[in-house]
């Protein structure tokens, strides 16, 4: 008997979805102590499915068909109250983001202990509360136990998410993109962890990712979901390795793996030069103790014509503040920003609207860097019209652009809500080659988009950039994509950049430990993608 | 806009607040139709119950019409709303986008400047300066502009400050485009939902303040108004109630209604918040 079974489900969307079916016949099925991944892109239903599961269902979306199994018992025939029951003891659910996934105001130990509390065994709880904390690994449970959340760290929140999930010892567990908010080095921390526990206790995880270096990293077996249909399911290193839907193979070719082989380019004089660059944000003062971050505390380095620099980093390594300050979005302290050996730091606002048009950036979520009252025309447009370009010129030159990113030229007259993150990133990026621009800072340009939008961006950024020569800085946190773009990488690490060289060479001989830490924590390193 | 119509529709309150209004409207621009001649002419005996001699609401103690009185009432108190709003929004708009987009000591200076006017009671602001400039229909607006302008500037700061970080606005100082076309051109059409709906609330305060400015006996003492008509009414209450029963509900509907049509704009303007989420917007 599987520990889980779903059958034929079917869940409907509110009318004017663009689906009728948020899920549709998804028949899946969990043996205990398996770990099956759900993979699929945002929107594919993967998340739904598992609500489904739980019955933590919006009451828009209500399941109109099929059959959900655990141990036997029918989940839907199942007053509220008896499913209640079942939640958080045989089975349980770890979220996305464990920043908001925790009551701020009760302390870590009493939110743990509260799970007992809820199914009766609060006699339990005290001492079950240290052990789970120790078994996610978490240093001093105790300390940990009387902590609220804002004094822990993601990847310790996640911890803490796990233990509770854990703590009735649940037969089945569903992980909704676990690591998906967490840095790389983390994630594999929690990756090792729940496949451990896992193992120990026979428990059947039900995954759900969106990254295959992920499933090749943790999965058992594989089901590939696409517009709230399975396509395709079977044991992970059959699926990975020898795809047979065409969704699935072009997911996996999709995924950005190991350095490109790219030809050797003799790097142009340096257009870009930054020497001893500093940030420190402070915060408090006045009343309470000055606080003082540094962002970037001393970056150098050269970035020549032609060249793409990755500058490559987890969380508040200070990459982005780096970004920012170079088009002064931030203004650093210290430090020399030589544009083609003319230091940009110092200047004034106006000073710097020249090299506005050469120093162009593309920033990271495509829902928030389009003006969403601005027709798609207009902000293209607009950067050559406030350089003096006559509007006539510009708009023709952001139809003419429209058409490199591979957009209609209808898109004009449209407005940005109307396009999906990955065709809004066309538009940012064709906003910014509007200005004809020498250096493009790209902020994580693809960080938030799916697999396959990602390579779509990924290749489109690569030929602009052989086709107008222009040289990038390309901030990802991402080291397979820095991998496959970059001809340089420079890897930073609580501000400062602790090692730089060609991107085969870091990636090959890494040099620095904490390079040597990021390397390893790659997903799925023991996978090679098949070619197409 | 038809889209805009259909979810500002779905408020009942609202479209019933939206008949109103325009029923109010209606009187005030057929006022001098309806009842030519100045109110302040006698029309009939004093202290007519309604329906007598012709006068559909009654009369006061010096025989004039109290219809009258409220249609024309109905301009006046339309117009301080609706300029003293516009004035009051002028202010505020452009201290809080200041204070927003610019932040630091900036944004210190304005805001403590802005609480300043918020630690006095408006009421007693307001009378304080009508009292001062002699009461006339331009200083009643301006009190009431001066004493509502803060929650504006506010409103708007706090918009600014959340937009100002957006990235569409870093895109578009990267762009290189000048301060006041960023601010103009791209955080304040960003920032107007709030504005609006706060500005329709604006008006009905207005119009209450200013009835109560006129009870007082601190209106124009030229203009006839439903604060004025109540304040009249207030010592023969016993003996003419409609005296000041009528003005009163015509208060009542037009707050009424424009607390209403706000609360529908805000409906409408936020769909996300208005509706349980469902998809991105």
């Amino acid at each position: 008997m599987s520990l889980l079974r779903i059958d034929d489900l079917t869940v409907a969307l509110p009318p004017g979805a663009d689906r009728a079916h948020a899920v549709e016949g998804v028949s899946l099925h969990l043996d205990a102590g398996e770990i099956l991944c759900v993979v699929g892109e945002s929107g594919s239903g993967k998340s739904i499915t598992a609500n489904a599961v739980m019955g933590l269902l919006p009451k828009a979306l209500p399941v109109r068909s099929g059959r959900l199994e655990l141990l036997g018992q029918d989940l839907r025939g199942l007053s509220a109250e008896a499913l209640r029951k079942l939640r958080g003891d045989r089975m349980a659910m770890i979220f996305q983001e464990p920043m908001t996934a925790l009551n701020p105001l009760m302390r870590v130990g009493d939110q743990i202990a509260e799970v007992f509390a809820v199914h009766g065994q609060a006699g339990r709880a005290l001492a079950r509360v240290l052990e789970l904390l120790e078994a996610v690994r978490l240093p001093d449970p105790a300390a940990i136990a009387r902590s609220h959340p804002f004094r822990l760290s993601g990847g310790q929140r996640q911890r803490v998410m796990i233990a509770m999930a854990l703590a009735l010892e649940p037969a089945l567990l569903i992980a909704d993109e676990p690591t998906t908010a967490l840095d790389v080095t983390t994630q594999m921390q929690i990756l090792r962890l729940i496949r451990e526990i896992q193992s120990r206790r026979g428990t059947g995880v039900l995954f759900i990712t969106h990254d295959f270096g992920v499933v090749a990293e943790i999965a058992d077996r594989v089901a590939v979901m696409q517009h709230g249909r399975i396509v395709e399911q079977g044991p992970a290193a059959q699926l990975l390795n020898a795809p047979v839907h065409p969704y699935t193979r072009a997911l996996i070719a999709a995924v950005p793996h190991g350095p490109a082989a790219r030809p050797e380019r003799a790097a142009g004089p340096d257009i870009l030069q930054v020497r001893g660059l500093r940030k420190t944000y402070s915060r408090g003062g006045f009343f309470s103790r000055r606080v003082v971050v540094p962002a970037v505390a001393s970056a150098d380095f050269t970035l020549g014509r032609g060249e793409t620099l990755g500058v490559v980093g987890e969380s508040g390594s200070g990459k982005s503040t780096l970004a920012r300050c170079i088009v002064k979005l931030v203004v650093p302290e210290a430090g020399e920003i030589r544009f083609e050996g003319n230091d940009l730091r110092p200047l004034s606002r106006a000073a710097w609207k020249p090299y506005r048009a050469r120093v162009q950036m593309i920033f990271q979520d495509p829902y928030a860097s389009l003006n969403p009252r601005r027709l798609v025309g207009e902000a293209i447009a607009e950067g050559p019209i406030t350089h003096g370009v006559p509007r006539q010129e510009a708009l023709l030159r952001a139809r003419e652009l429209l058409a490199l990113v591979q957009l209609d030229p209808s898109a004009m007259r449209r407005y940005p809500h109307e396009f999906s993150g990955g065709q809004r990133q066309r538009i940012g990026i064709a906003r910014a080659l509007a200005m004809r621009p020498d250096l493009l800072i790209a902020d994580e340009p693809v960080s938030a988009l799916d697999v396959s939008v990602q390579a779509q961006v990924l290749a489109l950024l690569a030929d602009i950039r052989a086709r107008f020569g222009l040289s990038m800085l390309f901030i990802t946190h991402d080291l397979r994509v820095a991998a496959q773009i970059c001809d340089r990488v420079a890897v930073m690490q609580r501000g400062r950049i602790v090692e730089m060289g060609p991107t085969a060479q870091v990636f090959a001989a890494p040099a620095h430990a904490y390079t040597r830490e990021l390397l390893a924590s790659i997903p799925g390193q023991g996978w090679t993608p098949p070619l197409r | 806009m038809s889209d805009f119509w259909r979810r500002y529709r779905r408020n009942k309150g609202a479209v019933v607040g939206l008949a109103g209004l325009l029923l109010v409207l209606l009187v005030a621009a057929t006022a001098p139709l309806l009842f030519p001649g100045s109110p302040w002419d006698m029309a009939g005996a004093p202290f007519m119950p309604p329906g007598e001699m012709g006068m559909l609401l009654g009369s006061d103690s010096l025989g004039r019409d109290v219809a009258a009185g409220i249609a024309h009432g109905a301009r006046i108190s339309l117009m301080v709303g609706a300029v003293s709003t516009v004035a009051a929004l002028s202010v505020g708009v452009t201290l809080g986008a200041v204070a927003g987009y610019c932040g630091g000591l900036v944004d210190d200076l304005v805001m403590r400047f802005t609480e300043f006017f918020q630690t006095i009671p408006s009421f007693v602001l307001a009378i304080l300066l009508v009292a001062i400039f002699t009461p006339s229909i331009t200083s009643v607006v301006a009190a009431i502009a001066i004493v509502s302008w803060p929650p504006v500037a506010r409103v708007v700061r706090a918009e600014f400050l959340s937009l100002r970080g957006r990235e569409f606005v870093q895109a578009a100082e990267v762009l290189g485009k000048s301060r006041l076309s960023i601010v103009l051109g791209d955080i304040l059409p960003n920032a107007l939902s709030p504005i609006i709906v706060l500005a329709s609330l604006m008006v009905a305060t207005a119009i209450l303040l200013e009835s109560a400015l006129s009870f007082l006996g601190l209106g124009d003492p030229n203009l006839m108004t439903w604060g004025f008509l109540i304040g009249s009414g207030r010592s023969v209450i016993r003996i003419a109630w409609w005296m000041s029963v009528f003005p009163g509900l015509a208060i009542f509907v037009t707050v009424l209604s424009l607390n209403l049509v706000g609360e529908g704009l805000s409906d409408a303007l936020n769909p996300r918040l208005a509706r349980q989420r469902g998809g991105e917007a």
